[in-house]
């Protein structure tokens, strides 16, 4: 029901929307909860467990009970949902509907289903706990359902940086602000509500002779027009997180219909130098039988209704209270000419300054109406009486919100007056607390409290304060109504006091086992609206007081906070980074499947027309390059300028090889290893002067060997006047392999080359119409082969020019499949070999580590148990019948041997058919393999079942003499 | 003869007005890394004829630009380079890296949807310069003037560069 003349919503535009698929208006400005409460509707949502029929208890972003979905965002809470036009909420957790749910079941058997009910039940048999009991369990209870669909909304994240951070922009936040920025210090001002002002949007007070609310809009707008502030609504601060970084989460597009391009939400990172938390407090319920009735609600929240958005979430309101506070509703509420059927405190002797009947002493010991508050029972010191009311407002007190305070394991304190737990100072560092957050209760003090914190922190002369309500605070706590009936605590999670009792008096006595065993507490709600009275409940159970209790930890995030919105932008392309050659273009345009090699795309195929499989493509482009020739883009490998007086002396250093009698124009094989001794990366290196080396690295350990080689050069040998800098990117660098390779090449060089100029592990420069380049007569399938660099800027042209050319002479392009096993063939090696738990010896490169200088994993790779014969050593398998399958990853036994882990004698690494040996081929690493070629063995794959008979043999299984290299 | 062509790492992506943000290339005809040896800065500076940038700092000098690019590592765009044999490590990057300007009164908020760093005009100036991350990808961010910030990436990643900034820019520009 609206009330004529109140609230801050904008009547001069309605706003049509849905909720359960009926129509309903509100006003711009209205919440869900809001506008469903002033077209008369009360029941919002069903119980987690029980599916008691619940409506909202609160107005803010703490709401424990009307949660809702829209579209497919499950566990919106309807407090701080704004309406729009379009809007279509549904309720949830109801089947078939929020007035007839079947599962409502669950609360007739309720006495069964307490604390505890699952673990001491579902324990037998152990087996049915997966497959029977928890299905059953997650489909009855829960919240929101997510709709098991790739999220298609855009979402954003961003980092900010300030000198102060305000969280909450109540009196004690704006005055923060305030001071702050006139200060001249980078201020944002962040607010979870659209505007700000805090309480004094929801109170009927005075500040400085003017509507509180007006005050806010008037300071809020000064400190709009200051440069260096930034004033951040709709977003909560989440988490507060090591060197001054605060999570928080903005509500950019929630507001509004769902449109491609605008965010829905945007998670900020944002660094602060200093924050004042200005968070205030949330009001907290007393707990009396049957106190879940919809239209039971805190009597803060009938106040921001009433104030806020001009809505009596009753006709005829009783209010039940320990403090000033309830009074201050049932007075509002007359002064806007809605019936108080009665106040009711809990304290001895007090008297109410309005028309309602006041019952001192009182309790609630009774509530009747399903789905929605029919009537109360009171009892009081004249007796009991029955009270036909439709929305009672509670107040069992305030709870300071000190959540982030004790995100850094932090531990509020117990305070008396208050009768709560305030924030210690310093829990997190750079961190200070005003307002009510630290337990000033009254507009005054917050006011007050909030300049001074912000005068503190900078050094700066705290303002004039202006005049506000300073009526203190009075409450005699009071936690909960003995009688008949469950008496609710925690509306999120359906805990109700005895549930707390019998956590107790199974012996969880402490508080993180009261918690974990009756789940008060716990998950998006996070205790926010039961956590003191809980405990005060379990101090009460277990003979202690409620400092001594203690409370549970309040984790990050403050409030829920969408994974999407965390993961935003890492959907799709923005998963990683993707590496393209110069040459991807033209490879998609041949219709290559890429391969993933780290971040790099590489063409695994180059299929042609006629081709079905993958394997025919792979047996053509093999058969190309042993015949004719072909072009392979290896810009990929990592490529490092090693420059300096002692570049010669630092390789040998990382290298286990020699580098410094490597001729200028000459390539070398270089094996790196770990301080450990164990294998770390291998590849080529040229000298292209006396102080210039370039070395390549493999392409998946490219940024390994970088990293490596830096920790070497400043921490191990800043003797040694050395730089070295990556110019991967710089090149575009080509395979052309092949026995036409040289005669192709000549067909592109501005000069040609022949086995004089450029003989086997040499390497130049040279032009290509003019474009300069470099040279290197290297190969890794086998054949006479070279790899032709140019600036990057020419690759992709470069690589049509060598294909063109190649196409010519009965070559063309071979990808990754093709490589792989050109390269076994000739038993080269790649990180499927040296996987990181090979050595040396396992190679069979043990003798590369040269004795005549010290290098990296020298002495390592030495010990004992690095070169005994029984090692596994790298082997070529070749299949015994030729229609049996080589299988990767699978294990070598004896001919005869069970194929038991007590056999294991080795393993296979890299497996193909090898259309040049016609056979399956692979490389592994065998027991003393060495002395064994010739065996027969047997590998068998366990996981995939097969089990085939093999020959050992030398891992180079073509052209051992290598002939066609040099040819 | 073959006779190369030249490809720029963004080709025909940009340039793109996004909002009140323009991302456009920036193209590279000669760029270095220069790292002088042991005790030879200087002597590196007098070749050069300017000074190198401390770190975090990018320089000018005539129409050459230097870019502090790591420890003991300049980044020096220019037209040539006097022989620095035996005072530095000179190594051709001219096509290794992806610039980017991303220009406009918004420029540094778009950017602040992907670096980490504290980008706001009083603290990084013109004339500042930074090895940071963009998004997944380590990058450098220079702040060529107030509405100005160039990124630069590997060349490789050019690709995702132009669409993480679209999407920053598109997103920005959609808050409306």
């Amino acid at each position: 029901m609206r009330i004529a003349g109140k609230g801050q919503i904008d009547r001069n535009k309605p706003v049509n929307f849905t909720f359960d698929g009926v129509s309903y208006q509100g006003f711009a400005g209205d919440t869900l909860a809001s506008a469903l409460l002033a077209n008369g509707v009360v029941l919002m949502g069903r119980s987690f467990k029980y599916h008691r029929p619940r409506g909202v208890v609160t107005a803010g972003s703490e709401e424990p009970n009307a949660l809702v979905t829209v579209g497919d965002d499950p566990n919106l809470r309807a407090t701080t949902l704004e309406i729009y036009n379009g809007l279509d909420a549904r309720s949830q957790n109801a089947w078939p509907s929020l007035k007839r749910d079947v599962m409502a079941v669950n609360d007739l058997i309720s006495p069964f289903l307490g604390a505890g009910f699952y673990y001491k039940t579902f324990m037998w048999p152990k087996s049915f706990w997966e497959s029977v009991y928890e299905p059953i369990i997650r489909r009855a209870a829960g919240l929101g359902a997510l709709s098991g669909k790739s999220n298609a909304d855009d979402y954003e994240k961003a980092f900010a940086f300030c000198d102060v951070l305000v969280i909450g922009a109540g009196p004690a936040g704006l005055m923060a602000a305030l001071t702050a920025a006139e200060a001249g210090a980078d201020v944002i001002l962040a607010d979870e509500n659209p505007t700000t002002g805090g309480r004094l949007l929801s109170e009927d007070e005075v500040i400085d002779g003017q509507p509180a609310a007006d005050w806010a809009t008037e300071v809020t707008a000064k400190l709009a027009a200051m440069p260096n502030v930034r004033i951040m609504t709709r977003t909560t601060v989440t988490g507060a997180y090591d060197q001054g970084t605060y999570g928080a989460l903005e509500r950019v597009g929630l507001h509004k219909p769902t449109r491609a391009g605008t965010p829905r939400e945007c998670f900020w990172r944002i660094a602060a130098k200093h924050s004042i938390l200005c968070a205030g407090a949330l009001e907290r319920p007393i707990a009396f039988p049957n106190n879940d009735r919809p239209g039971v609600m805190m009597a803060s929240a009938v106040r921001s209704y009433l104030h806020r958005y001009g809505v009596a979430p009753g006709q005829s309101v009783t209010v039940f209270g320990n403090n000033d506070d309830a009074h201050r509703t049932a007075r509002d509420l007359e002064a806007a000419g809605v019936n108080v059927a009665g106040v009711i405190d809990t304290r001895t002797g007090v008297t109410f300054d309005g028309n309602a009947p006041c019952f001192s002493g009182g309790r609630i010991t009774a509530t009747t109406g399903r789905h929605a508050l029919e009537s109360i029972t009171v009892e009081h010191a004249g007796g009991s009486r029955v009270i036909r009311t439709d929305c009672l407002a509670m107040s069992g007190g305030w709870n300071p919100t000190v959540h982030l305070t004790c995100h850094m394991n932090g531990r509020p304190e117990w305070s008396e007056n208050i009768a709560s737990f305030v924030p210690v100072a310093g829990a997190i560092p750079g961190m200070v607390t005003a307002g009510a957050c630290q337990g000033s209760f009254d507009t005054a003090a917050c006011l007050a409290d909030g300049a001074k914190a912000a005068a503190d922190i900078l050094g700066a002369s705290a303002p004039a304060i202006p005049d506000a309500d300073n009526t203190a605070y009075h409450i005699t706590p009071f936690w909960a109504v003995e009688g008949k009936g469950r008496k609710w605590l925690d509306f999120q999670n359906d805990v109700h006091v005895k549930d707390i009792k019998l956590a107790a008096q199974e012996n969880f006595r402490s508080v993180e086992h009261m918690k974990r065993y009756t789940t008060q507490g716990m998950a998006t709600d996070q205790g926010k609206s039961s956590n003191v009275a809980a405990l005060a409940i379990l101090a009460d159970a277990t003979g202690r007081g409620i400092p001594e209790t203690g409370t549970t930890t309040f984790r990050p995030p403050y409030v829920p906070v969408s994974i999407a919105a965390m993961g935003a932008g890492a959907q799709g392309h923005g998963f990683a980074p993707e590496r393209l050659t110069t040459s991807h273009a033209a490879s998609i345009a041949r219709r290559a499947p890429m391969i993933e090699a780290g971040l790099w795309y590489r063409p695994s195929y180059f299929p042609q027309p006629d081709e079905a499989t993958w394997l025919e493509s792979c047996n053509r482009e093999v058969a190309m390059v042993r015949n004719a020739v072909g072009i392979c883009d290896v810009s990929t490998l990592g490529k490092i300028d090693v420059q300096g007086p002692d570049a010669a002396a630092f390789l040998d250093f990382v290298y286990a090889n020699t580098f410094s009698t490597l001729k200028v124009g000459k390539v070398r094989y270089g094996l790196m290893l770990r301080e450990d001794g164990h294998v770390m990366d291998d590849g080529t290196t040229a000298r292209l002067s006396d102080s210039h080396y370039v070395m390549t690295t493999t392409t998946a350990a490219a940024g390994n060997v970088m990293k490596h080689m830096e920790f070497v050069r400043q921490a191990l040998r800043p003797d040694l006047d050395v730089q070295m800098i990556s110019v991967t990117e710089q090149w575009a660098q080509f395979a052309v392999a092949g026995p036409k390779a040289r005669d192709l090449l000549n067909t592109v060089l501005d000069t040609a080359v022949d086995n004089e100029t450029l003989s086997y592990m040499g390497c130049g420069t040279c032009q290509i119409g003019g474009t300069p380049g470099r040279i290197f007569r290297i190969s890794f399938s086998g054949e006479h082969a070279y790899e032709i660099a140019v600036p990057a800027r020419y690759g992709a042209s470069l690589f049509n020019v060598l294909n063109a050319q190649a196409e010519a002479m009965g070559g063309g392009p071979y990808g990754m499949e093709a490589l792989n096993v050109l390269r076994i063939e000739k038993g080269f090696i790649t990180h499927a070999e040296i996987h990181g738990r090979t050595t040396a010896f396992d190679i069979g490169m043990d003798r590369m580590i040269s004795r005549k200088k010290d290098c990296i994993g020298q002495t390592a790779a030495a010990r004992p148990g690095l070169i005994e014969p029984a090692r596994p050593q790298l082997v070529g398998l070749q299949a015994v019948d030729p229609d049996d399958k080589l299988t990767g990853g699978a294990h070598l036994f004896e001919a005869d041997a069970t194929p038991v882990s007590l056999n294991d004698q080795g393993y296979v690494t890299s497996v193909c058919w090898s259309p040049t040996l016609g056979n399956h081929i692979g490389l592994g690493f065998l027991a003393n393999g060495r002395a064994r070629h010739g065996e027969v063995i047997k590998m068998v794959d366990h996981v995939r079942g097969v089990t085939t008979r093999c020959t050992v043999c030398d891992p180079v299984m073509f052209d051992p003499e290598g002939g066609r290299l040099r040819g | 003869m073959a006779k190369l062509i030249a490809k720029t790492p963004c080709g025909d992506t940009l340039p793109k007005t996004i909002g009140n943000v323009t991302l456009s290339e920036v193209l590279i005809d000669h760029m270095w890394s220069v790292a002088p040896y042991k005790r030879r800065e200087k002597a590196v500076a007098t070749a050069l004829g300017a000074t190198l940038p401390k770190p975090n700092r990018f320089t000018t000098k005539g129409d050459m630009r230097l870019i502090w690019a790591g420890q003991g590592v300049t980044l020096v765009i220019a037209d040539r380079l006097p022989d620095m044999t035996d005072l530095a490590a000179v190594s051709d990057q001219s096509d290794a890296w992806a610039v980017v300007a991303v220009e406009g009164e918004d420029a540094a908020e778009v950017l602040a949807r992907l670096v980490p760093i504290d980008l706001r005009r009083a603290t990084f100036k013109t004339g500042h310069t930074a090895r940071t991350m963009l998004g997944h990808m380590t990058a450098t961010i220079t702040r060529t003037g107030a509405n100005r910030l160039e990124v630069m990436v590997m060349r490789s990643m050019a690709g995702t560069l132009v669409h993480d900034l679209t999407r920053a820019a598109t997103l920005f520009a959609g808050r409306g």
